[in-house]
């Protein structure tokens, strides 16, 4: 099936697209983070050396692969609204950055409750954890040099260009672990396989997928909120607003 | 607060998340991209000199020695090339154990002793219920020795090998 | 049940790290829908003034 992705490049196009598919993308949510949180709490065996405290991996991993994910997501957006000047592109692109944040505070976050009782540290400044740090600040950088700028235009090509600046932070974080001495461990799931049993995989995968839903429905809903504040003079938020009675 | 204070605040802040991560880029250059050194470093003088630094290893399986203390601890860090005796006084994290990898903060003692402020676990990143670690024990293969699905050709035992790298 | 609260005794790391996920995920949400009501809101008012005014 041809999907016309580029009619959704319209602001028009977008906002009913996005309203359509947010009950179903909230229930898929809501769904799959049930289920994984069930499965990594409660039918997950205990870890051999780590017993229950590995448990925070279920959501550590998910929350710092969407960060590293929402930041590339964020420098595409950035790099098609700046080549073909197309204004939802630039949406999408301010809508992802909270998501984005907020998913690289939780894995740091997650990081330092899983890293206390197992390392014997909250904090240490290794490459992986000082590069994750990075993207956090980058994202806030972002959000922050947007909000500064007055001007629509120039706060989108100006976040953008920070953006684009900001994606070579993702290889360092992901190859970190393996370019320098950490005291972070390696990747347990890398293009050779996985070194983790079955029984613990399934959960980190579905909690994953659970949490891209989850930006899916934040980022639709922010973008929605971004359509109807720039676009407030089109003649289609006018009518949509006389509709709403 | 007026717009334009508001903007200039703005910016101030942007810059200010800017240049904290530019210095921590930098700084994270300069010296903590390699957050320890291994004993082989040592022994050939790769590490720093009168100077405290980090020591990474295996905690070499029988060496850990409790004093009558409770606190002092006494083992040997290994990269099965060279090794590094420690000697620490604190409480060890929980993972800490034989044949685990473990990062010590110190310097090098005269005696050429490692003397350890602090000590931190390094662990894996495998993981599995208790049975199949048994099972795979039983079938004479050491679980955290990477057989399991992953699987890494030689070299280190994991837990000090970063990655499959 | 209180064997399960304790996580074999790490408890208050595993709570710690999931509690504040899940109040995050959620407050973020909160925000994003108050955020649409209030802008519904602005916006129609806006719309009425200048209808008024034409």
């Amino acid at each position: 099936m041809a999907i016309h992705w580029t009619k959704y490049s319209a602001p028009s196009a977008f906002y009913p697209m996005a309203g359509r598919s947010l009950p179903w993308l909230a229930a898929g949510t809501l769904l799959l983070t049930a289920v994984g949180v069930y499965m990594g709490l409660f039918s997950a065996p205990t870890d051999y050396k780590q017993g229950e405290a590995y448990r925070i991996m279920f959501i550590h991993v998910p929350a710092a692969w969407m960060s590293m994910w929402l930041y590339i997501v964020m420098a595409a957006y950035a790099g098609l609204g700046l080549v073909y000047n197309t204004r939802m592109a630039h949406m999408l692109a301010a809508a992802t950055a909270p998501t984005g944040a907020i998913f690289a505070f939780l894995a740091l976050w997650t990081g330092a409750f899983w890293g206390r009782p197992m390392w014997g540290a909250w904090w240490v400044w290794d490459a992986r954890l000082t590069s994750e740090l990075i993207l956090f600040f980058l994202y806030l950088g972002v959000m922050a040099l947007r909000a500064a700028i007055d001007d629509r235009q120039r706060a989108d090509r100006a976040s953008a260009l920070l953006a684009l600046v900001g994606v070579v932070n993702v290889p360092i974080i992901y190859f970190s672990v393996k370019w320098w001495n950490t005291l972070h461990q390696g990747a347990t799931i890398d293009f050779s396989g996985s070194k983790m049993d079955r029984s613990m995989l399934w959960p980190m995968l579905i909690l994953t997928v659970a949490f891209w839903l989850y930006s899916f429905v934040t980022i639709f809903l922010r973008a929605r909120c971004e359509i109807l504040e720039r676009e407030r003079h089109a003649e289609w938020v006018g009518e949509l607003l006389d509709n709403r009675g | 607060m007026k717009p334009r204070q508001k903007r200039f605040a703005l910016v101030a802040i942007g810059l200010v998340a800017l240049a904290g991560a530019g210095t921590l880029v930098v700084n994270a250059m300069r010296s903590n991209l390699v957050f320890f050194f291994s004993p082989s470093d040592v022994m050939e003088g790769k590490a720093p000199h009168n100077k405290a630094f980090r020591l990474g290893g295996l905690v070499e399986a029988g060496s850990v020695q409790r004093q009558a203390d409770g606190l002092t601890v006494h083992f040997v860090v290994t990269d099965m090339k060279k090794s590094v005796p420690v000697a620490y006084k604190g409480i060890l994290p929980d993972m800490f154990s034989e044949g685990q990898g473990a990062v010590a903060q110190g310097r090098m003692g005269a005696d050429g002793t490692f003397t350890a402020s602090e000590v931190l676990a390094k662990h894996d990143e495998k993981y599995m219920p208790p049975e199949v670690a048994d099972a795979l024990e039983r079938a004479g293969k050491d679980p955290s020795k990477g057989q399991h699905p992953g699987g890494q050709p030689g070299g280190m035992p994991s837990g000090m090998q970063n990655g499959g790298a | 049940m209180a064997e399960f609260f304790h996580m074999g005794g790490y408890g208050l790391y595993v709570w710690g790290s999931y509690g504040v996920v899940a109040v995050f995920l959620a407050l973020e949400l909160i925000f994003l829908a108050r955020r649409k009501q209030a802008l519904l809101e602005r916006l129609t008012a806006l719309r009425e003034m200048e209808e008024d005014k034409s």
